[in-house]
């Protein structure tokens, strides 16, 4: 079994400034796709260098299956890392560089020559074989990087912000690309990411940190009806927040009473719910509100709601939002299954 | 055409100004005798020559001493320029400026200004008159150009390639062979080139620290210069320069990146 485990890892750059991770903790399923999805600077760059042991944790431990990794040089870790920029090697060819972790195990030539086919032809490079890195596309080269950590069979594949440096139209083939061999080759990886879109769409299961802390881990799906605090919702694009009191299976605030499904934390709260799961016209929960603005943004539309001087916020399709206007007043309902609780 | 033209003009110019100097030296080590105001020496001889080969005269055996030197020389430098060169090129911390003033504090140093003392402190090691305490008076000019040349190598490699190496499973050793040194090797080259050159020609270090027992190609030049043997001299003087000209073809390619073409330009 490959599970990978990171047990209460800290690292702090210096010894003035703040910790870059203050105790992770995190268990990574044997062959899943999990995104470890942060901003810029909340130490997702940090824990995947411990976890390839290009820098060394303070404390903590680092475990694959039932041994620890943490103390062992980067080459014997049995984790491969692909890094944002394809650093391919450029004295070597692209057929070179997809051999060189094998050149490096000492394996024979004819066997690698094999392999290097082989995977060169799964990410569609076959024809590219004896081309420079300079003589590549940048979807190319990330491909190539791809073919030089996946020839490996590692334990662990760790791809760091595998998209961000390809066009748009390049994402989507790289994504399916990255996807159907993580399915085929059942590698446990891990894709750093600082954008939630991406991270829905690629992985089995999300990692969030936040400043250097583990805040949510996680199906895609939960993050979006059931983040565990208000940063989450909110980092996932979650605009209505609500405070007041759960009691039973009602909540109490400013807009009113509002039935809540059963078996959420009682006590005071912030009751939220997706902009797209806001529904417009009737239903349960129903409410009048006044539209303050309606904005097309291409395939949904955002329209801006005043309730009882509560600000919210409803993404609706183009078809749905024909006919609003600025000013008119509209009723809108609060389907139970789509609200949540937050600590407030 | 008119750049082939131009090329063909160019290689001429450099080729005049480089092998005319020699000609004298040529006819020198090949004339019995040559006074004024002949054009050319009256008679031709290979004495010059045959005594150069010959062991007895230690031309060989200096010529083998000043190489062996130059080239324990450069290795060192290098196995010190590398990693110097790297720190330089790669990280910044407190006392960089320093560090590279003093690098580069012997190239600025005329070599008289130092070997005095040099000398009493070598004396005392017991490194006088032997050829390791010669290589290691040769670093003294010797490095500054070749750590000086590596930290703009480094300064433009990225770190980041050691790294991908290290978690595709290369050892360090590996990742040193298979990815850096491949990385800064034309510019090693190039300094390891300028490194054998500076020890090549070294004389008043040589003279100084050797002591008159390490006799390099230089001291020998000058001693038979002034013994008046303008026909031996010439001889050695000609062995002296060779290498320098190799480097010359050699580097040129390295630095303008189309020495081919100015060599080629000399083929009819």
């Amino acid at each position: 079994m490959t599970t990978l485990v990171l047990d209460d890892l800290r690292k702090s750059y210096s010894r003035a400034g703040p910790a870059a991770l203050h105790g992770l903790s995190l268990t990574v399923a044997s062959g899943s796709l999990t995104a470890l999805l942060g901003p810029s600077g909340s130490g997702k760059t940090t824990t995947m260098k411990l976890i390839a042991g290009l820098i060394a944790a303070d404390s903590g431990d680092i475990r694959l299956g039932d041994r620890s990794i943490r103390d062992l040089p980067p080459e014997r870790r049995g984790v491969a890392m692909v890094f944002q920029n394809p650093l391919l090697f450029p004295h070597l060819t692209v057929a070179g560089n997809v051999g060189f972790g094998l050149r490096m195990r000492g394996l024979p030539p004819t066997r690698i020559d094999a392999s290097v086919a082989e995977m060169l032809d799964r990410v569609r490079l076959g024809d590219l074989a004896q081309r420079k890195p300079a003589q590549l596309s940048g979807g190319q080269a990330q491909r190539a990087a791809l073919a030089r950590a996946l020839i490996l069979r590692p334990e662990v594949l760790l791809l760091d912000e595998p998209l961000s440096s390809l066009d748009p139209a390049l994402r989507d083939e790289m994504r399916l690309l990255i996807r159907t061999l993580q399915r085929e080759t059942g590698i446990t990886t891990i894709v750093v990411t600082h954008d939630q879109a991406e991270a829905v769409a690629l992985a089995d299961r999300i990692a969030l940190l936040l400043e250097g802390r583990l805040v949510q881990d996680d199906t895609p799906q939960a993050f979006y009806a059931r983040p565990a605090t208000t940063a989450v919702a909110r980092f996932f694009g979650g605009v209505n927040f609500i405070p007041g009191t759960v009691r039973d299976a009602v909540f109490d605030c400013a807009i009113g009473p509002l039935a809540l499904p059963q078996g959420l934390p009682q006590g005071p709260g912030l009751l939220t719910i997706r902009p797209e799961s806001l529904r417009l016209g009737p239903g349960p929960n129903l409410r009048a509100a006044q539209i303050v603005a309606v904005d097309f943004l291409g395939s949904l539309t955002r329209i801006d709601l005043a309730l009882d001087g509560v600000a919210l916020q409803a993404m609706v399709t183009p078809d749905t939002a024909r006919g609003l206007s600025v000013g008119a007043r509209i009723s809108v309902s609060f389907p139970p299954e789509a609200l949540w609780i937050l600590p407030h | 055409m008119r750049a082939d033209r131009m090329r063909t003009l160019a290689a001429l110019a450099l080729a005049g100004f480089l092998i005319l100097p020699i000609l004298p030296l040529a006819i020198w080590s090949l004339a019995h005798g040559w006074r004024f105001p002949d054009l050319v020496p009256q008679t031709w001889t290979l004495k010059a020559w045959s005594l150069a080969v010959d062991a007895r005269s230690g031309v060989l055996h200096s010529l083998a001493v000043t190489a062996g030197i130059a080239l324990a020389t450069t290795l060192l430098a290098a196995l010190i320029g590398l990693p110097a060169g790297r720190a330089l090129g790669l990280y910044r911390f407190r006392g960089k400026g320093l560090v590279t003033l003093l690098l580069l504090a012997p190239a600025f140093l005329p070599g008289i200004a130092i070997v005095f003392g040099l000398h009493g402190v070598f004396l005392r090691l017991g490194l006088v008159g032997t050829v390791p305490g010669v290589i290691l008076a040769h670093l003294i000019p010797v490095l500054p150009y070749m750590v000086l040349v590596m930290a703009a190598v480094f300064s433009r490699f990225d770190p980041e390639f050691e790294a991908q190496a290290r978690s595709l499973g290369a050892t360090p050793w590996q990742t040193f062979s298979r990815v850096t040194l491949p990385a800064v090797l034309p510019g090693l080259m190039t300094a390891a080139l300028f490194a054998f050159l500076v020890s090549w020609s070294q004389y008043l270090l040589t003279l100084a620290i050797g002591g008159g027992r390490v006799q390099t190609l230089p001291l020998l030049l000058f001693s038979f210069s002034s013994a008046g043997r303008n026909d031996l001299t010439s001889a050695i003087a000609l062995l002296y320069i060779l290498p320098g000209l190799l480097v010359l073809l050699v580097t040129a390619r390295q630095v303008t990146g189309r020495s081919l073409a100015l060599v080629g330009g000399l083929r009819p």
